[in-house]
């Protein structure tokens, strides 16, 4: 067990600190939350600057305690979010880079890291969500095209997007994990129709895209045919193990502002309170840990995340809840006021108990695939 | 940073699960709660097998290893339930004569309740006005002292690793016996609301081991407090939680699921409490990172 980093780790970090130091001063004021065209734009325009410094493949191109570093780095820094680039950097990106043709890398992947296309994640419908497989839009081979029909549901930033990573079924006899395959769309191929969806936090960042009969080349099948559920565990490993990691220390930075919000405006004499506070700051201590751990892991195991990634999702998506509903308290009133600093953060973390696999399917999944529980009938 | 386990700490956690299954099984522990005293000649193999002097130099007649591999060695024997007063014997080795080796029973007076006191040879600390209590731990005999004396750094994360191996054990037990008892026709682990209990057994398990592993190689003593107020409360939910999968068993004196709980109960209520450390994370909160 060794928590120090190597000299060239440590290199890696100095650098990226101090090109962080330079840049961010540079960087254009941030746009509206709720203009996602604007938002597009501007993480855009971020991932070209990351680029230009040689931090453009970072997401998968590096090893996993250098992602760790690169995302530990940027988040104390208050560096942008990864925003309208979070599908192609996190899921699509590292999906082709491991599953993809020469060629379809080759395609893909430069315009993602220099930050001139931008990835939607066409995997939700709306009888399939948390049950994914189940899926059933359909494709039918016709010659050199896919021809798709169907729909998908909360697909975000779906109306900004240049392509979207799609699940497909395509052999609707077989058992409904085995006919599913996953293809690159492009969004402006005719017969789609991206409608935006209000969220509760005001924000339209995820919408209903409905499509008939859109036609799509073979060539941008990622994987075998009927393999497409294997190539999407794939991806969600990604999501489950390290798309958390800036989140945890965004987390641990914004207890210590709520800390000093608290001593301002006098509740840090509430013992319950400000307990709960330092049991928040433990907590998170941990689960910072647990990353460390679960990057560990997959640096041995090379490169691929873990099943630890739901152990983690598990405790985190709530801790995250937590933290906000304690914000709230700090604040008091305050809190009611949208325009307040973590208002929007606590609407907003509703979202983690259900985004990326419910907390109740992840505990199906630690249950079954880590303990080995029998499934139910 | 390459924060699992190595090849050496792998083998000498699964020598000591080993050891103690095969000198502490189930057999052993039920003898032991009858008998309700500390068995000597079980102590003194302890000692020869290194659980007192695995840290202490090799030059001193240790074996020269770190916190943590001490930290997994008494992972190991908060899953067996090994009785006695093994943190502070540890913590004595190279002080107290006889300790490393465990010819000795060492205990320490770092909290409000002392263990052991009646059956150690020495003990660290002024225990003048210990009064015996009727212990709730039917293998932990109990002192209740007037004044609390600090418990030092070591102590608590060795206690917290001991939480974590009970931690890990009763998911263990519950998972098992989710597999095998069968209600309405099928194994009641194929329930969720019982599978739901047994994840959130190891999440809890989990995220206590990333701190008390954590601890163990930083060496930090705050982070030492943290680790035991997530290792105490994951000994202490488990344990709960383990019980109610076992339903009607589990509260009977015949399960195994009390004393984990009882025991889990005894060391959350030695050491700093969980309002202390709390206060200990708040105040060293401030602005951004």
């Amino acid at each position: 067990m060794d928590l120090t980093y190597t000299e060239e780790e440590e290199d890696f970090r100095l650098r990226l600190r101090a090109w962080l130091a330079r840049t961010l001063p540079t960087l254009p004021p941030k746009p509206d939350p709720l203009d996602w065209p604007a938002r597009r734009t501007y993480d855009l325009g971020w991932q070209r600057r990351l680029y230009d410094a040689g931090y453009g493949e970072v997401h998968w191109g590096s090893t996993p305690t250098q992602h760790l570093i690169y995302l530990e780095e940027t988040e104390k820094a208050g560096a942008p979010y990864v925003g309208a680039n979070f599908v192609g950097l996190l899921h699509a990106g590292p999906t082709i880079a491991a599953e993809g043709t020469a060629a379809q890398r080759e395609r893909w992947l430069p315009p993602v890291v220099r930050g001139e296309e931008a990835w939607c994640q066409g995997f939700s419908e709306p009888d399939a969500g948390s049950d994914l497989a189940s899926l059933r839009t359909k494709a039918v081979r016709d010659g050199d095209h896919y021809v798709v029909t169907g729909s998908k549901i909360w697909t975000s930033h779906a109306e900004v997007a240049d392509w979207c990573e799609l699940l497909v079924r395509t052999d609707p006899t077989a058992p409904k994990h085995r006919g599913i395959t996953w293809l690159a769309m492009p969004m402006d191929t005719p017969g789609i129709t991206v409608r935006p969806l209000r969220t509760l936090a005001g924000s339209a960042e995820f919408a209903e895209m409905f499509l008939d009969e859109v036609r799509i080349p073979v060539a941008n099948r990622v994987g075998e045919e009927n393999d497409g559920w294997r190539v999407t565990m794939v991806t969600l490993s990604y999501e489950r193990g390290t798309a958390f990691v800036g989140e945890v220390v965004q987390c641990r930075r914004t207890l210590g502002q709520l800390a000093d919000a608290a001593r301002e405006n006098g509740r840090w004499d509430d013992d319950a309170l400000r307990r709960r506070l330092g049991r928040l700051s433990a907590e998170f201590g941990a689960l910072w840990r647990l990353t460390q751990w679960n990057v560990s892991e997959a640096q041995r195991s090379g490169g691929v995340p873990g099943i630890g990634g739901s152990v983690f999702k598990l405790r985190y998506s709530h801790a995250r809840q937590e933290l906000y509903e304690t914000a709230a308290e700090v604040l008091g009133p305050d809190s009611l006021d949208l325009d307040r600093e973590w208002t929007a953060d606590r609407l907003s973390s509703l979202s983690y108990t259900i985004a990326a696999g419910t907390s109740q399917i992840q505990q199906n999944i630690v249950a079954e695939r880590i303990l080995g529980l029998p499934k139910g009938r | 940073m390459d924060f699992q386990l190595s090849d050496d700490q792998r083998a000498l956690r699964d020598g000591f699960r080993d050891l103690l299954a095969g000198r502490f099984g189930r057999e052993a522990l039920r003898e032991a709660v009858d008998r309700g005293s500390l068995d000597r000649g079980l102590w003194k193999e302890l000692g020869d097998a290194g659980l007192f002097g695995l840290c202490l130099p090799e030059a001193d007649g240790g074996v020269g290893l770190g916190l943590p591999e001490a930290v997994l060695v008494f992972e190991e024997a908060g899953r067996a339930l090994l009785p006695g007063p093994l943190v502070a014997t540890h913590l004595a080795a190279g002080v107290v004569k006889g300790a490393d080796t465990g010819e000795s029973v060492v205990t320490a007076v770092d909290g409000e309740v002392v263990e052991w006191l009646a059956e150690s040879d020495h003990v660290r600390g002024d225990a003048s006005a210990a009064r015996e209590i009727r212990s709730v731990d039917p293998l932990t005999p109990l002192h209740r002292v007037a004044h609390a004396q600090e418990m030092p750094d070591a102590a608590v994360l060795l206690t917290a690793a001991l939480q974590l191996g009970s931690a890990g054990r009763t998911t263990e037990m519950a998972v098992q016996y989710a597999k095998t008892r069968e209600q309405f026709g099928q194994p009641i682990g194929a329930f969720q609301a019982v599978k739901h209990l047994c994840a959130q057994m190891l999440v809890r398990t989990e995220l206590a081991r990333a701190a008390v592993y954590a601890a163990a190689v930083t060496g930090e003593g705050l982070e030492a407090a943290g680790a035991k107020l997530l290792a105490d409360d994951a000994a202490v939910r488990n344990a709960r939680d383990c019980l109610q999968v076992y339903g009607g068993m589990g509260f009977t004196w015949e399960a195994d699921v009390h004393l984990h709980l009882k025991r889990a109960w005894v060391r959350a209520g030695r050491g700093p409490t969980a309002a202390q450390v709390e206060d200990r994370f708040a105040a060293a909160l401030r602005g951004p990172l």
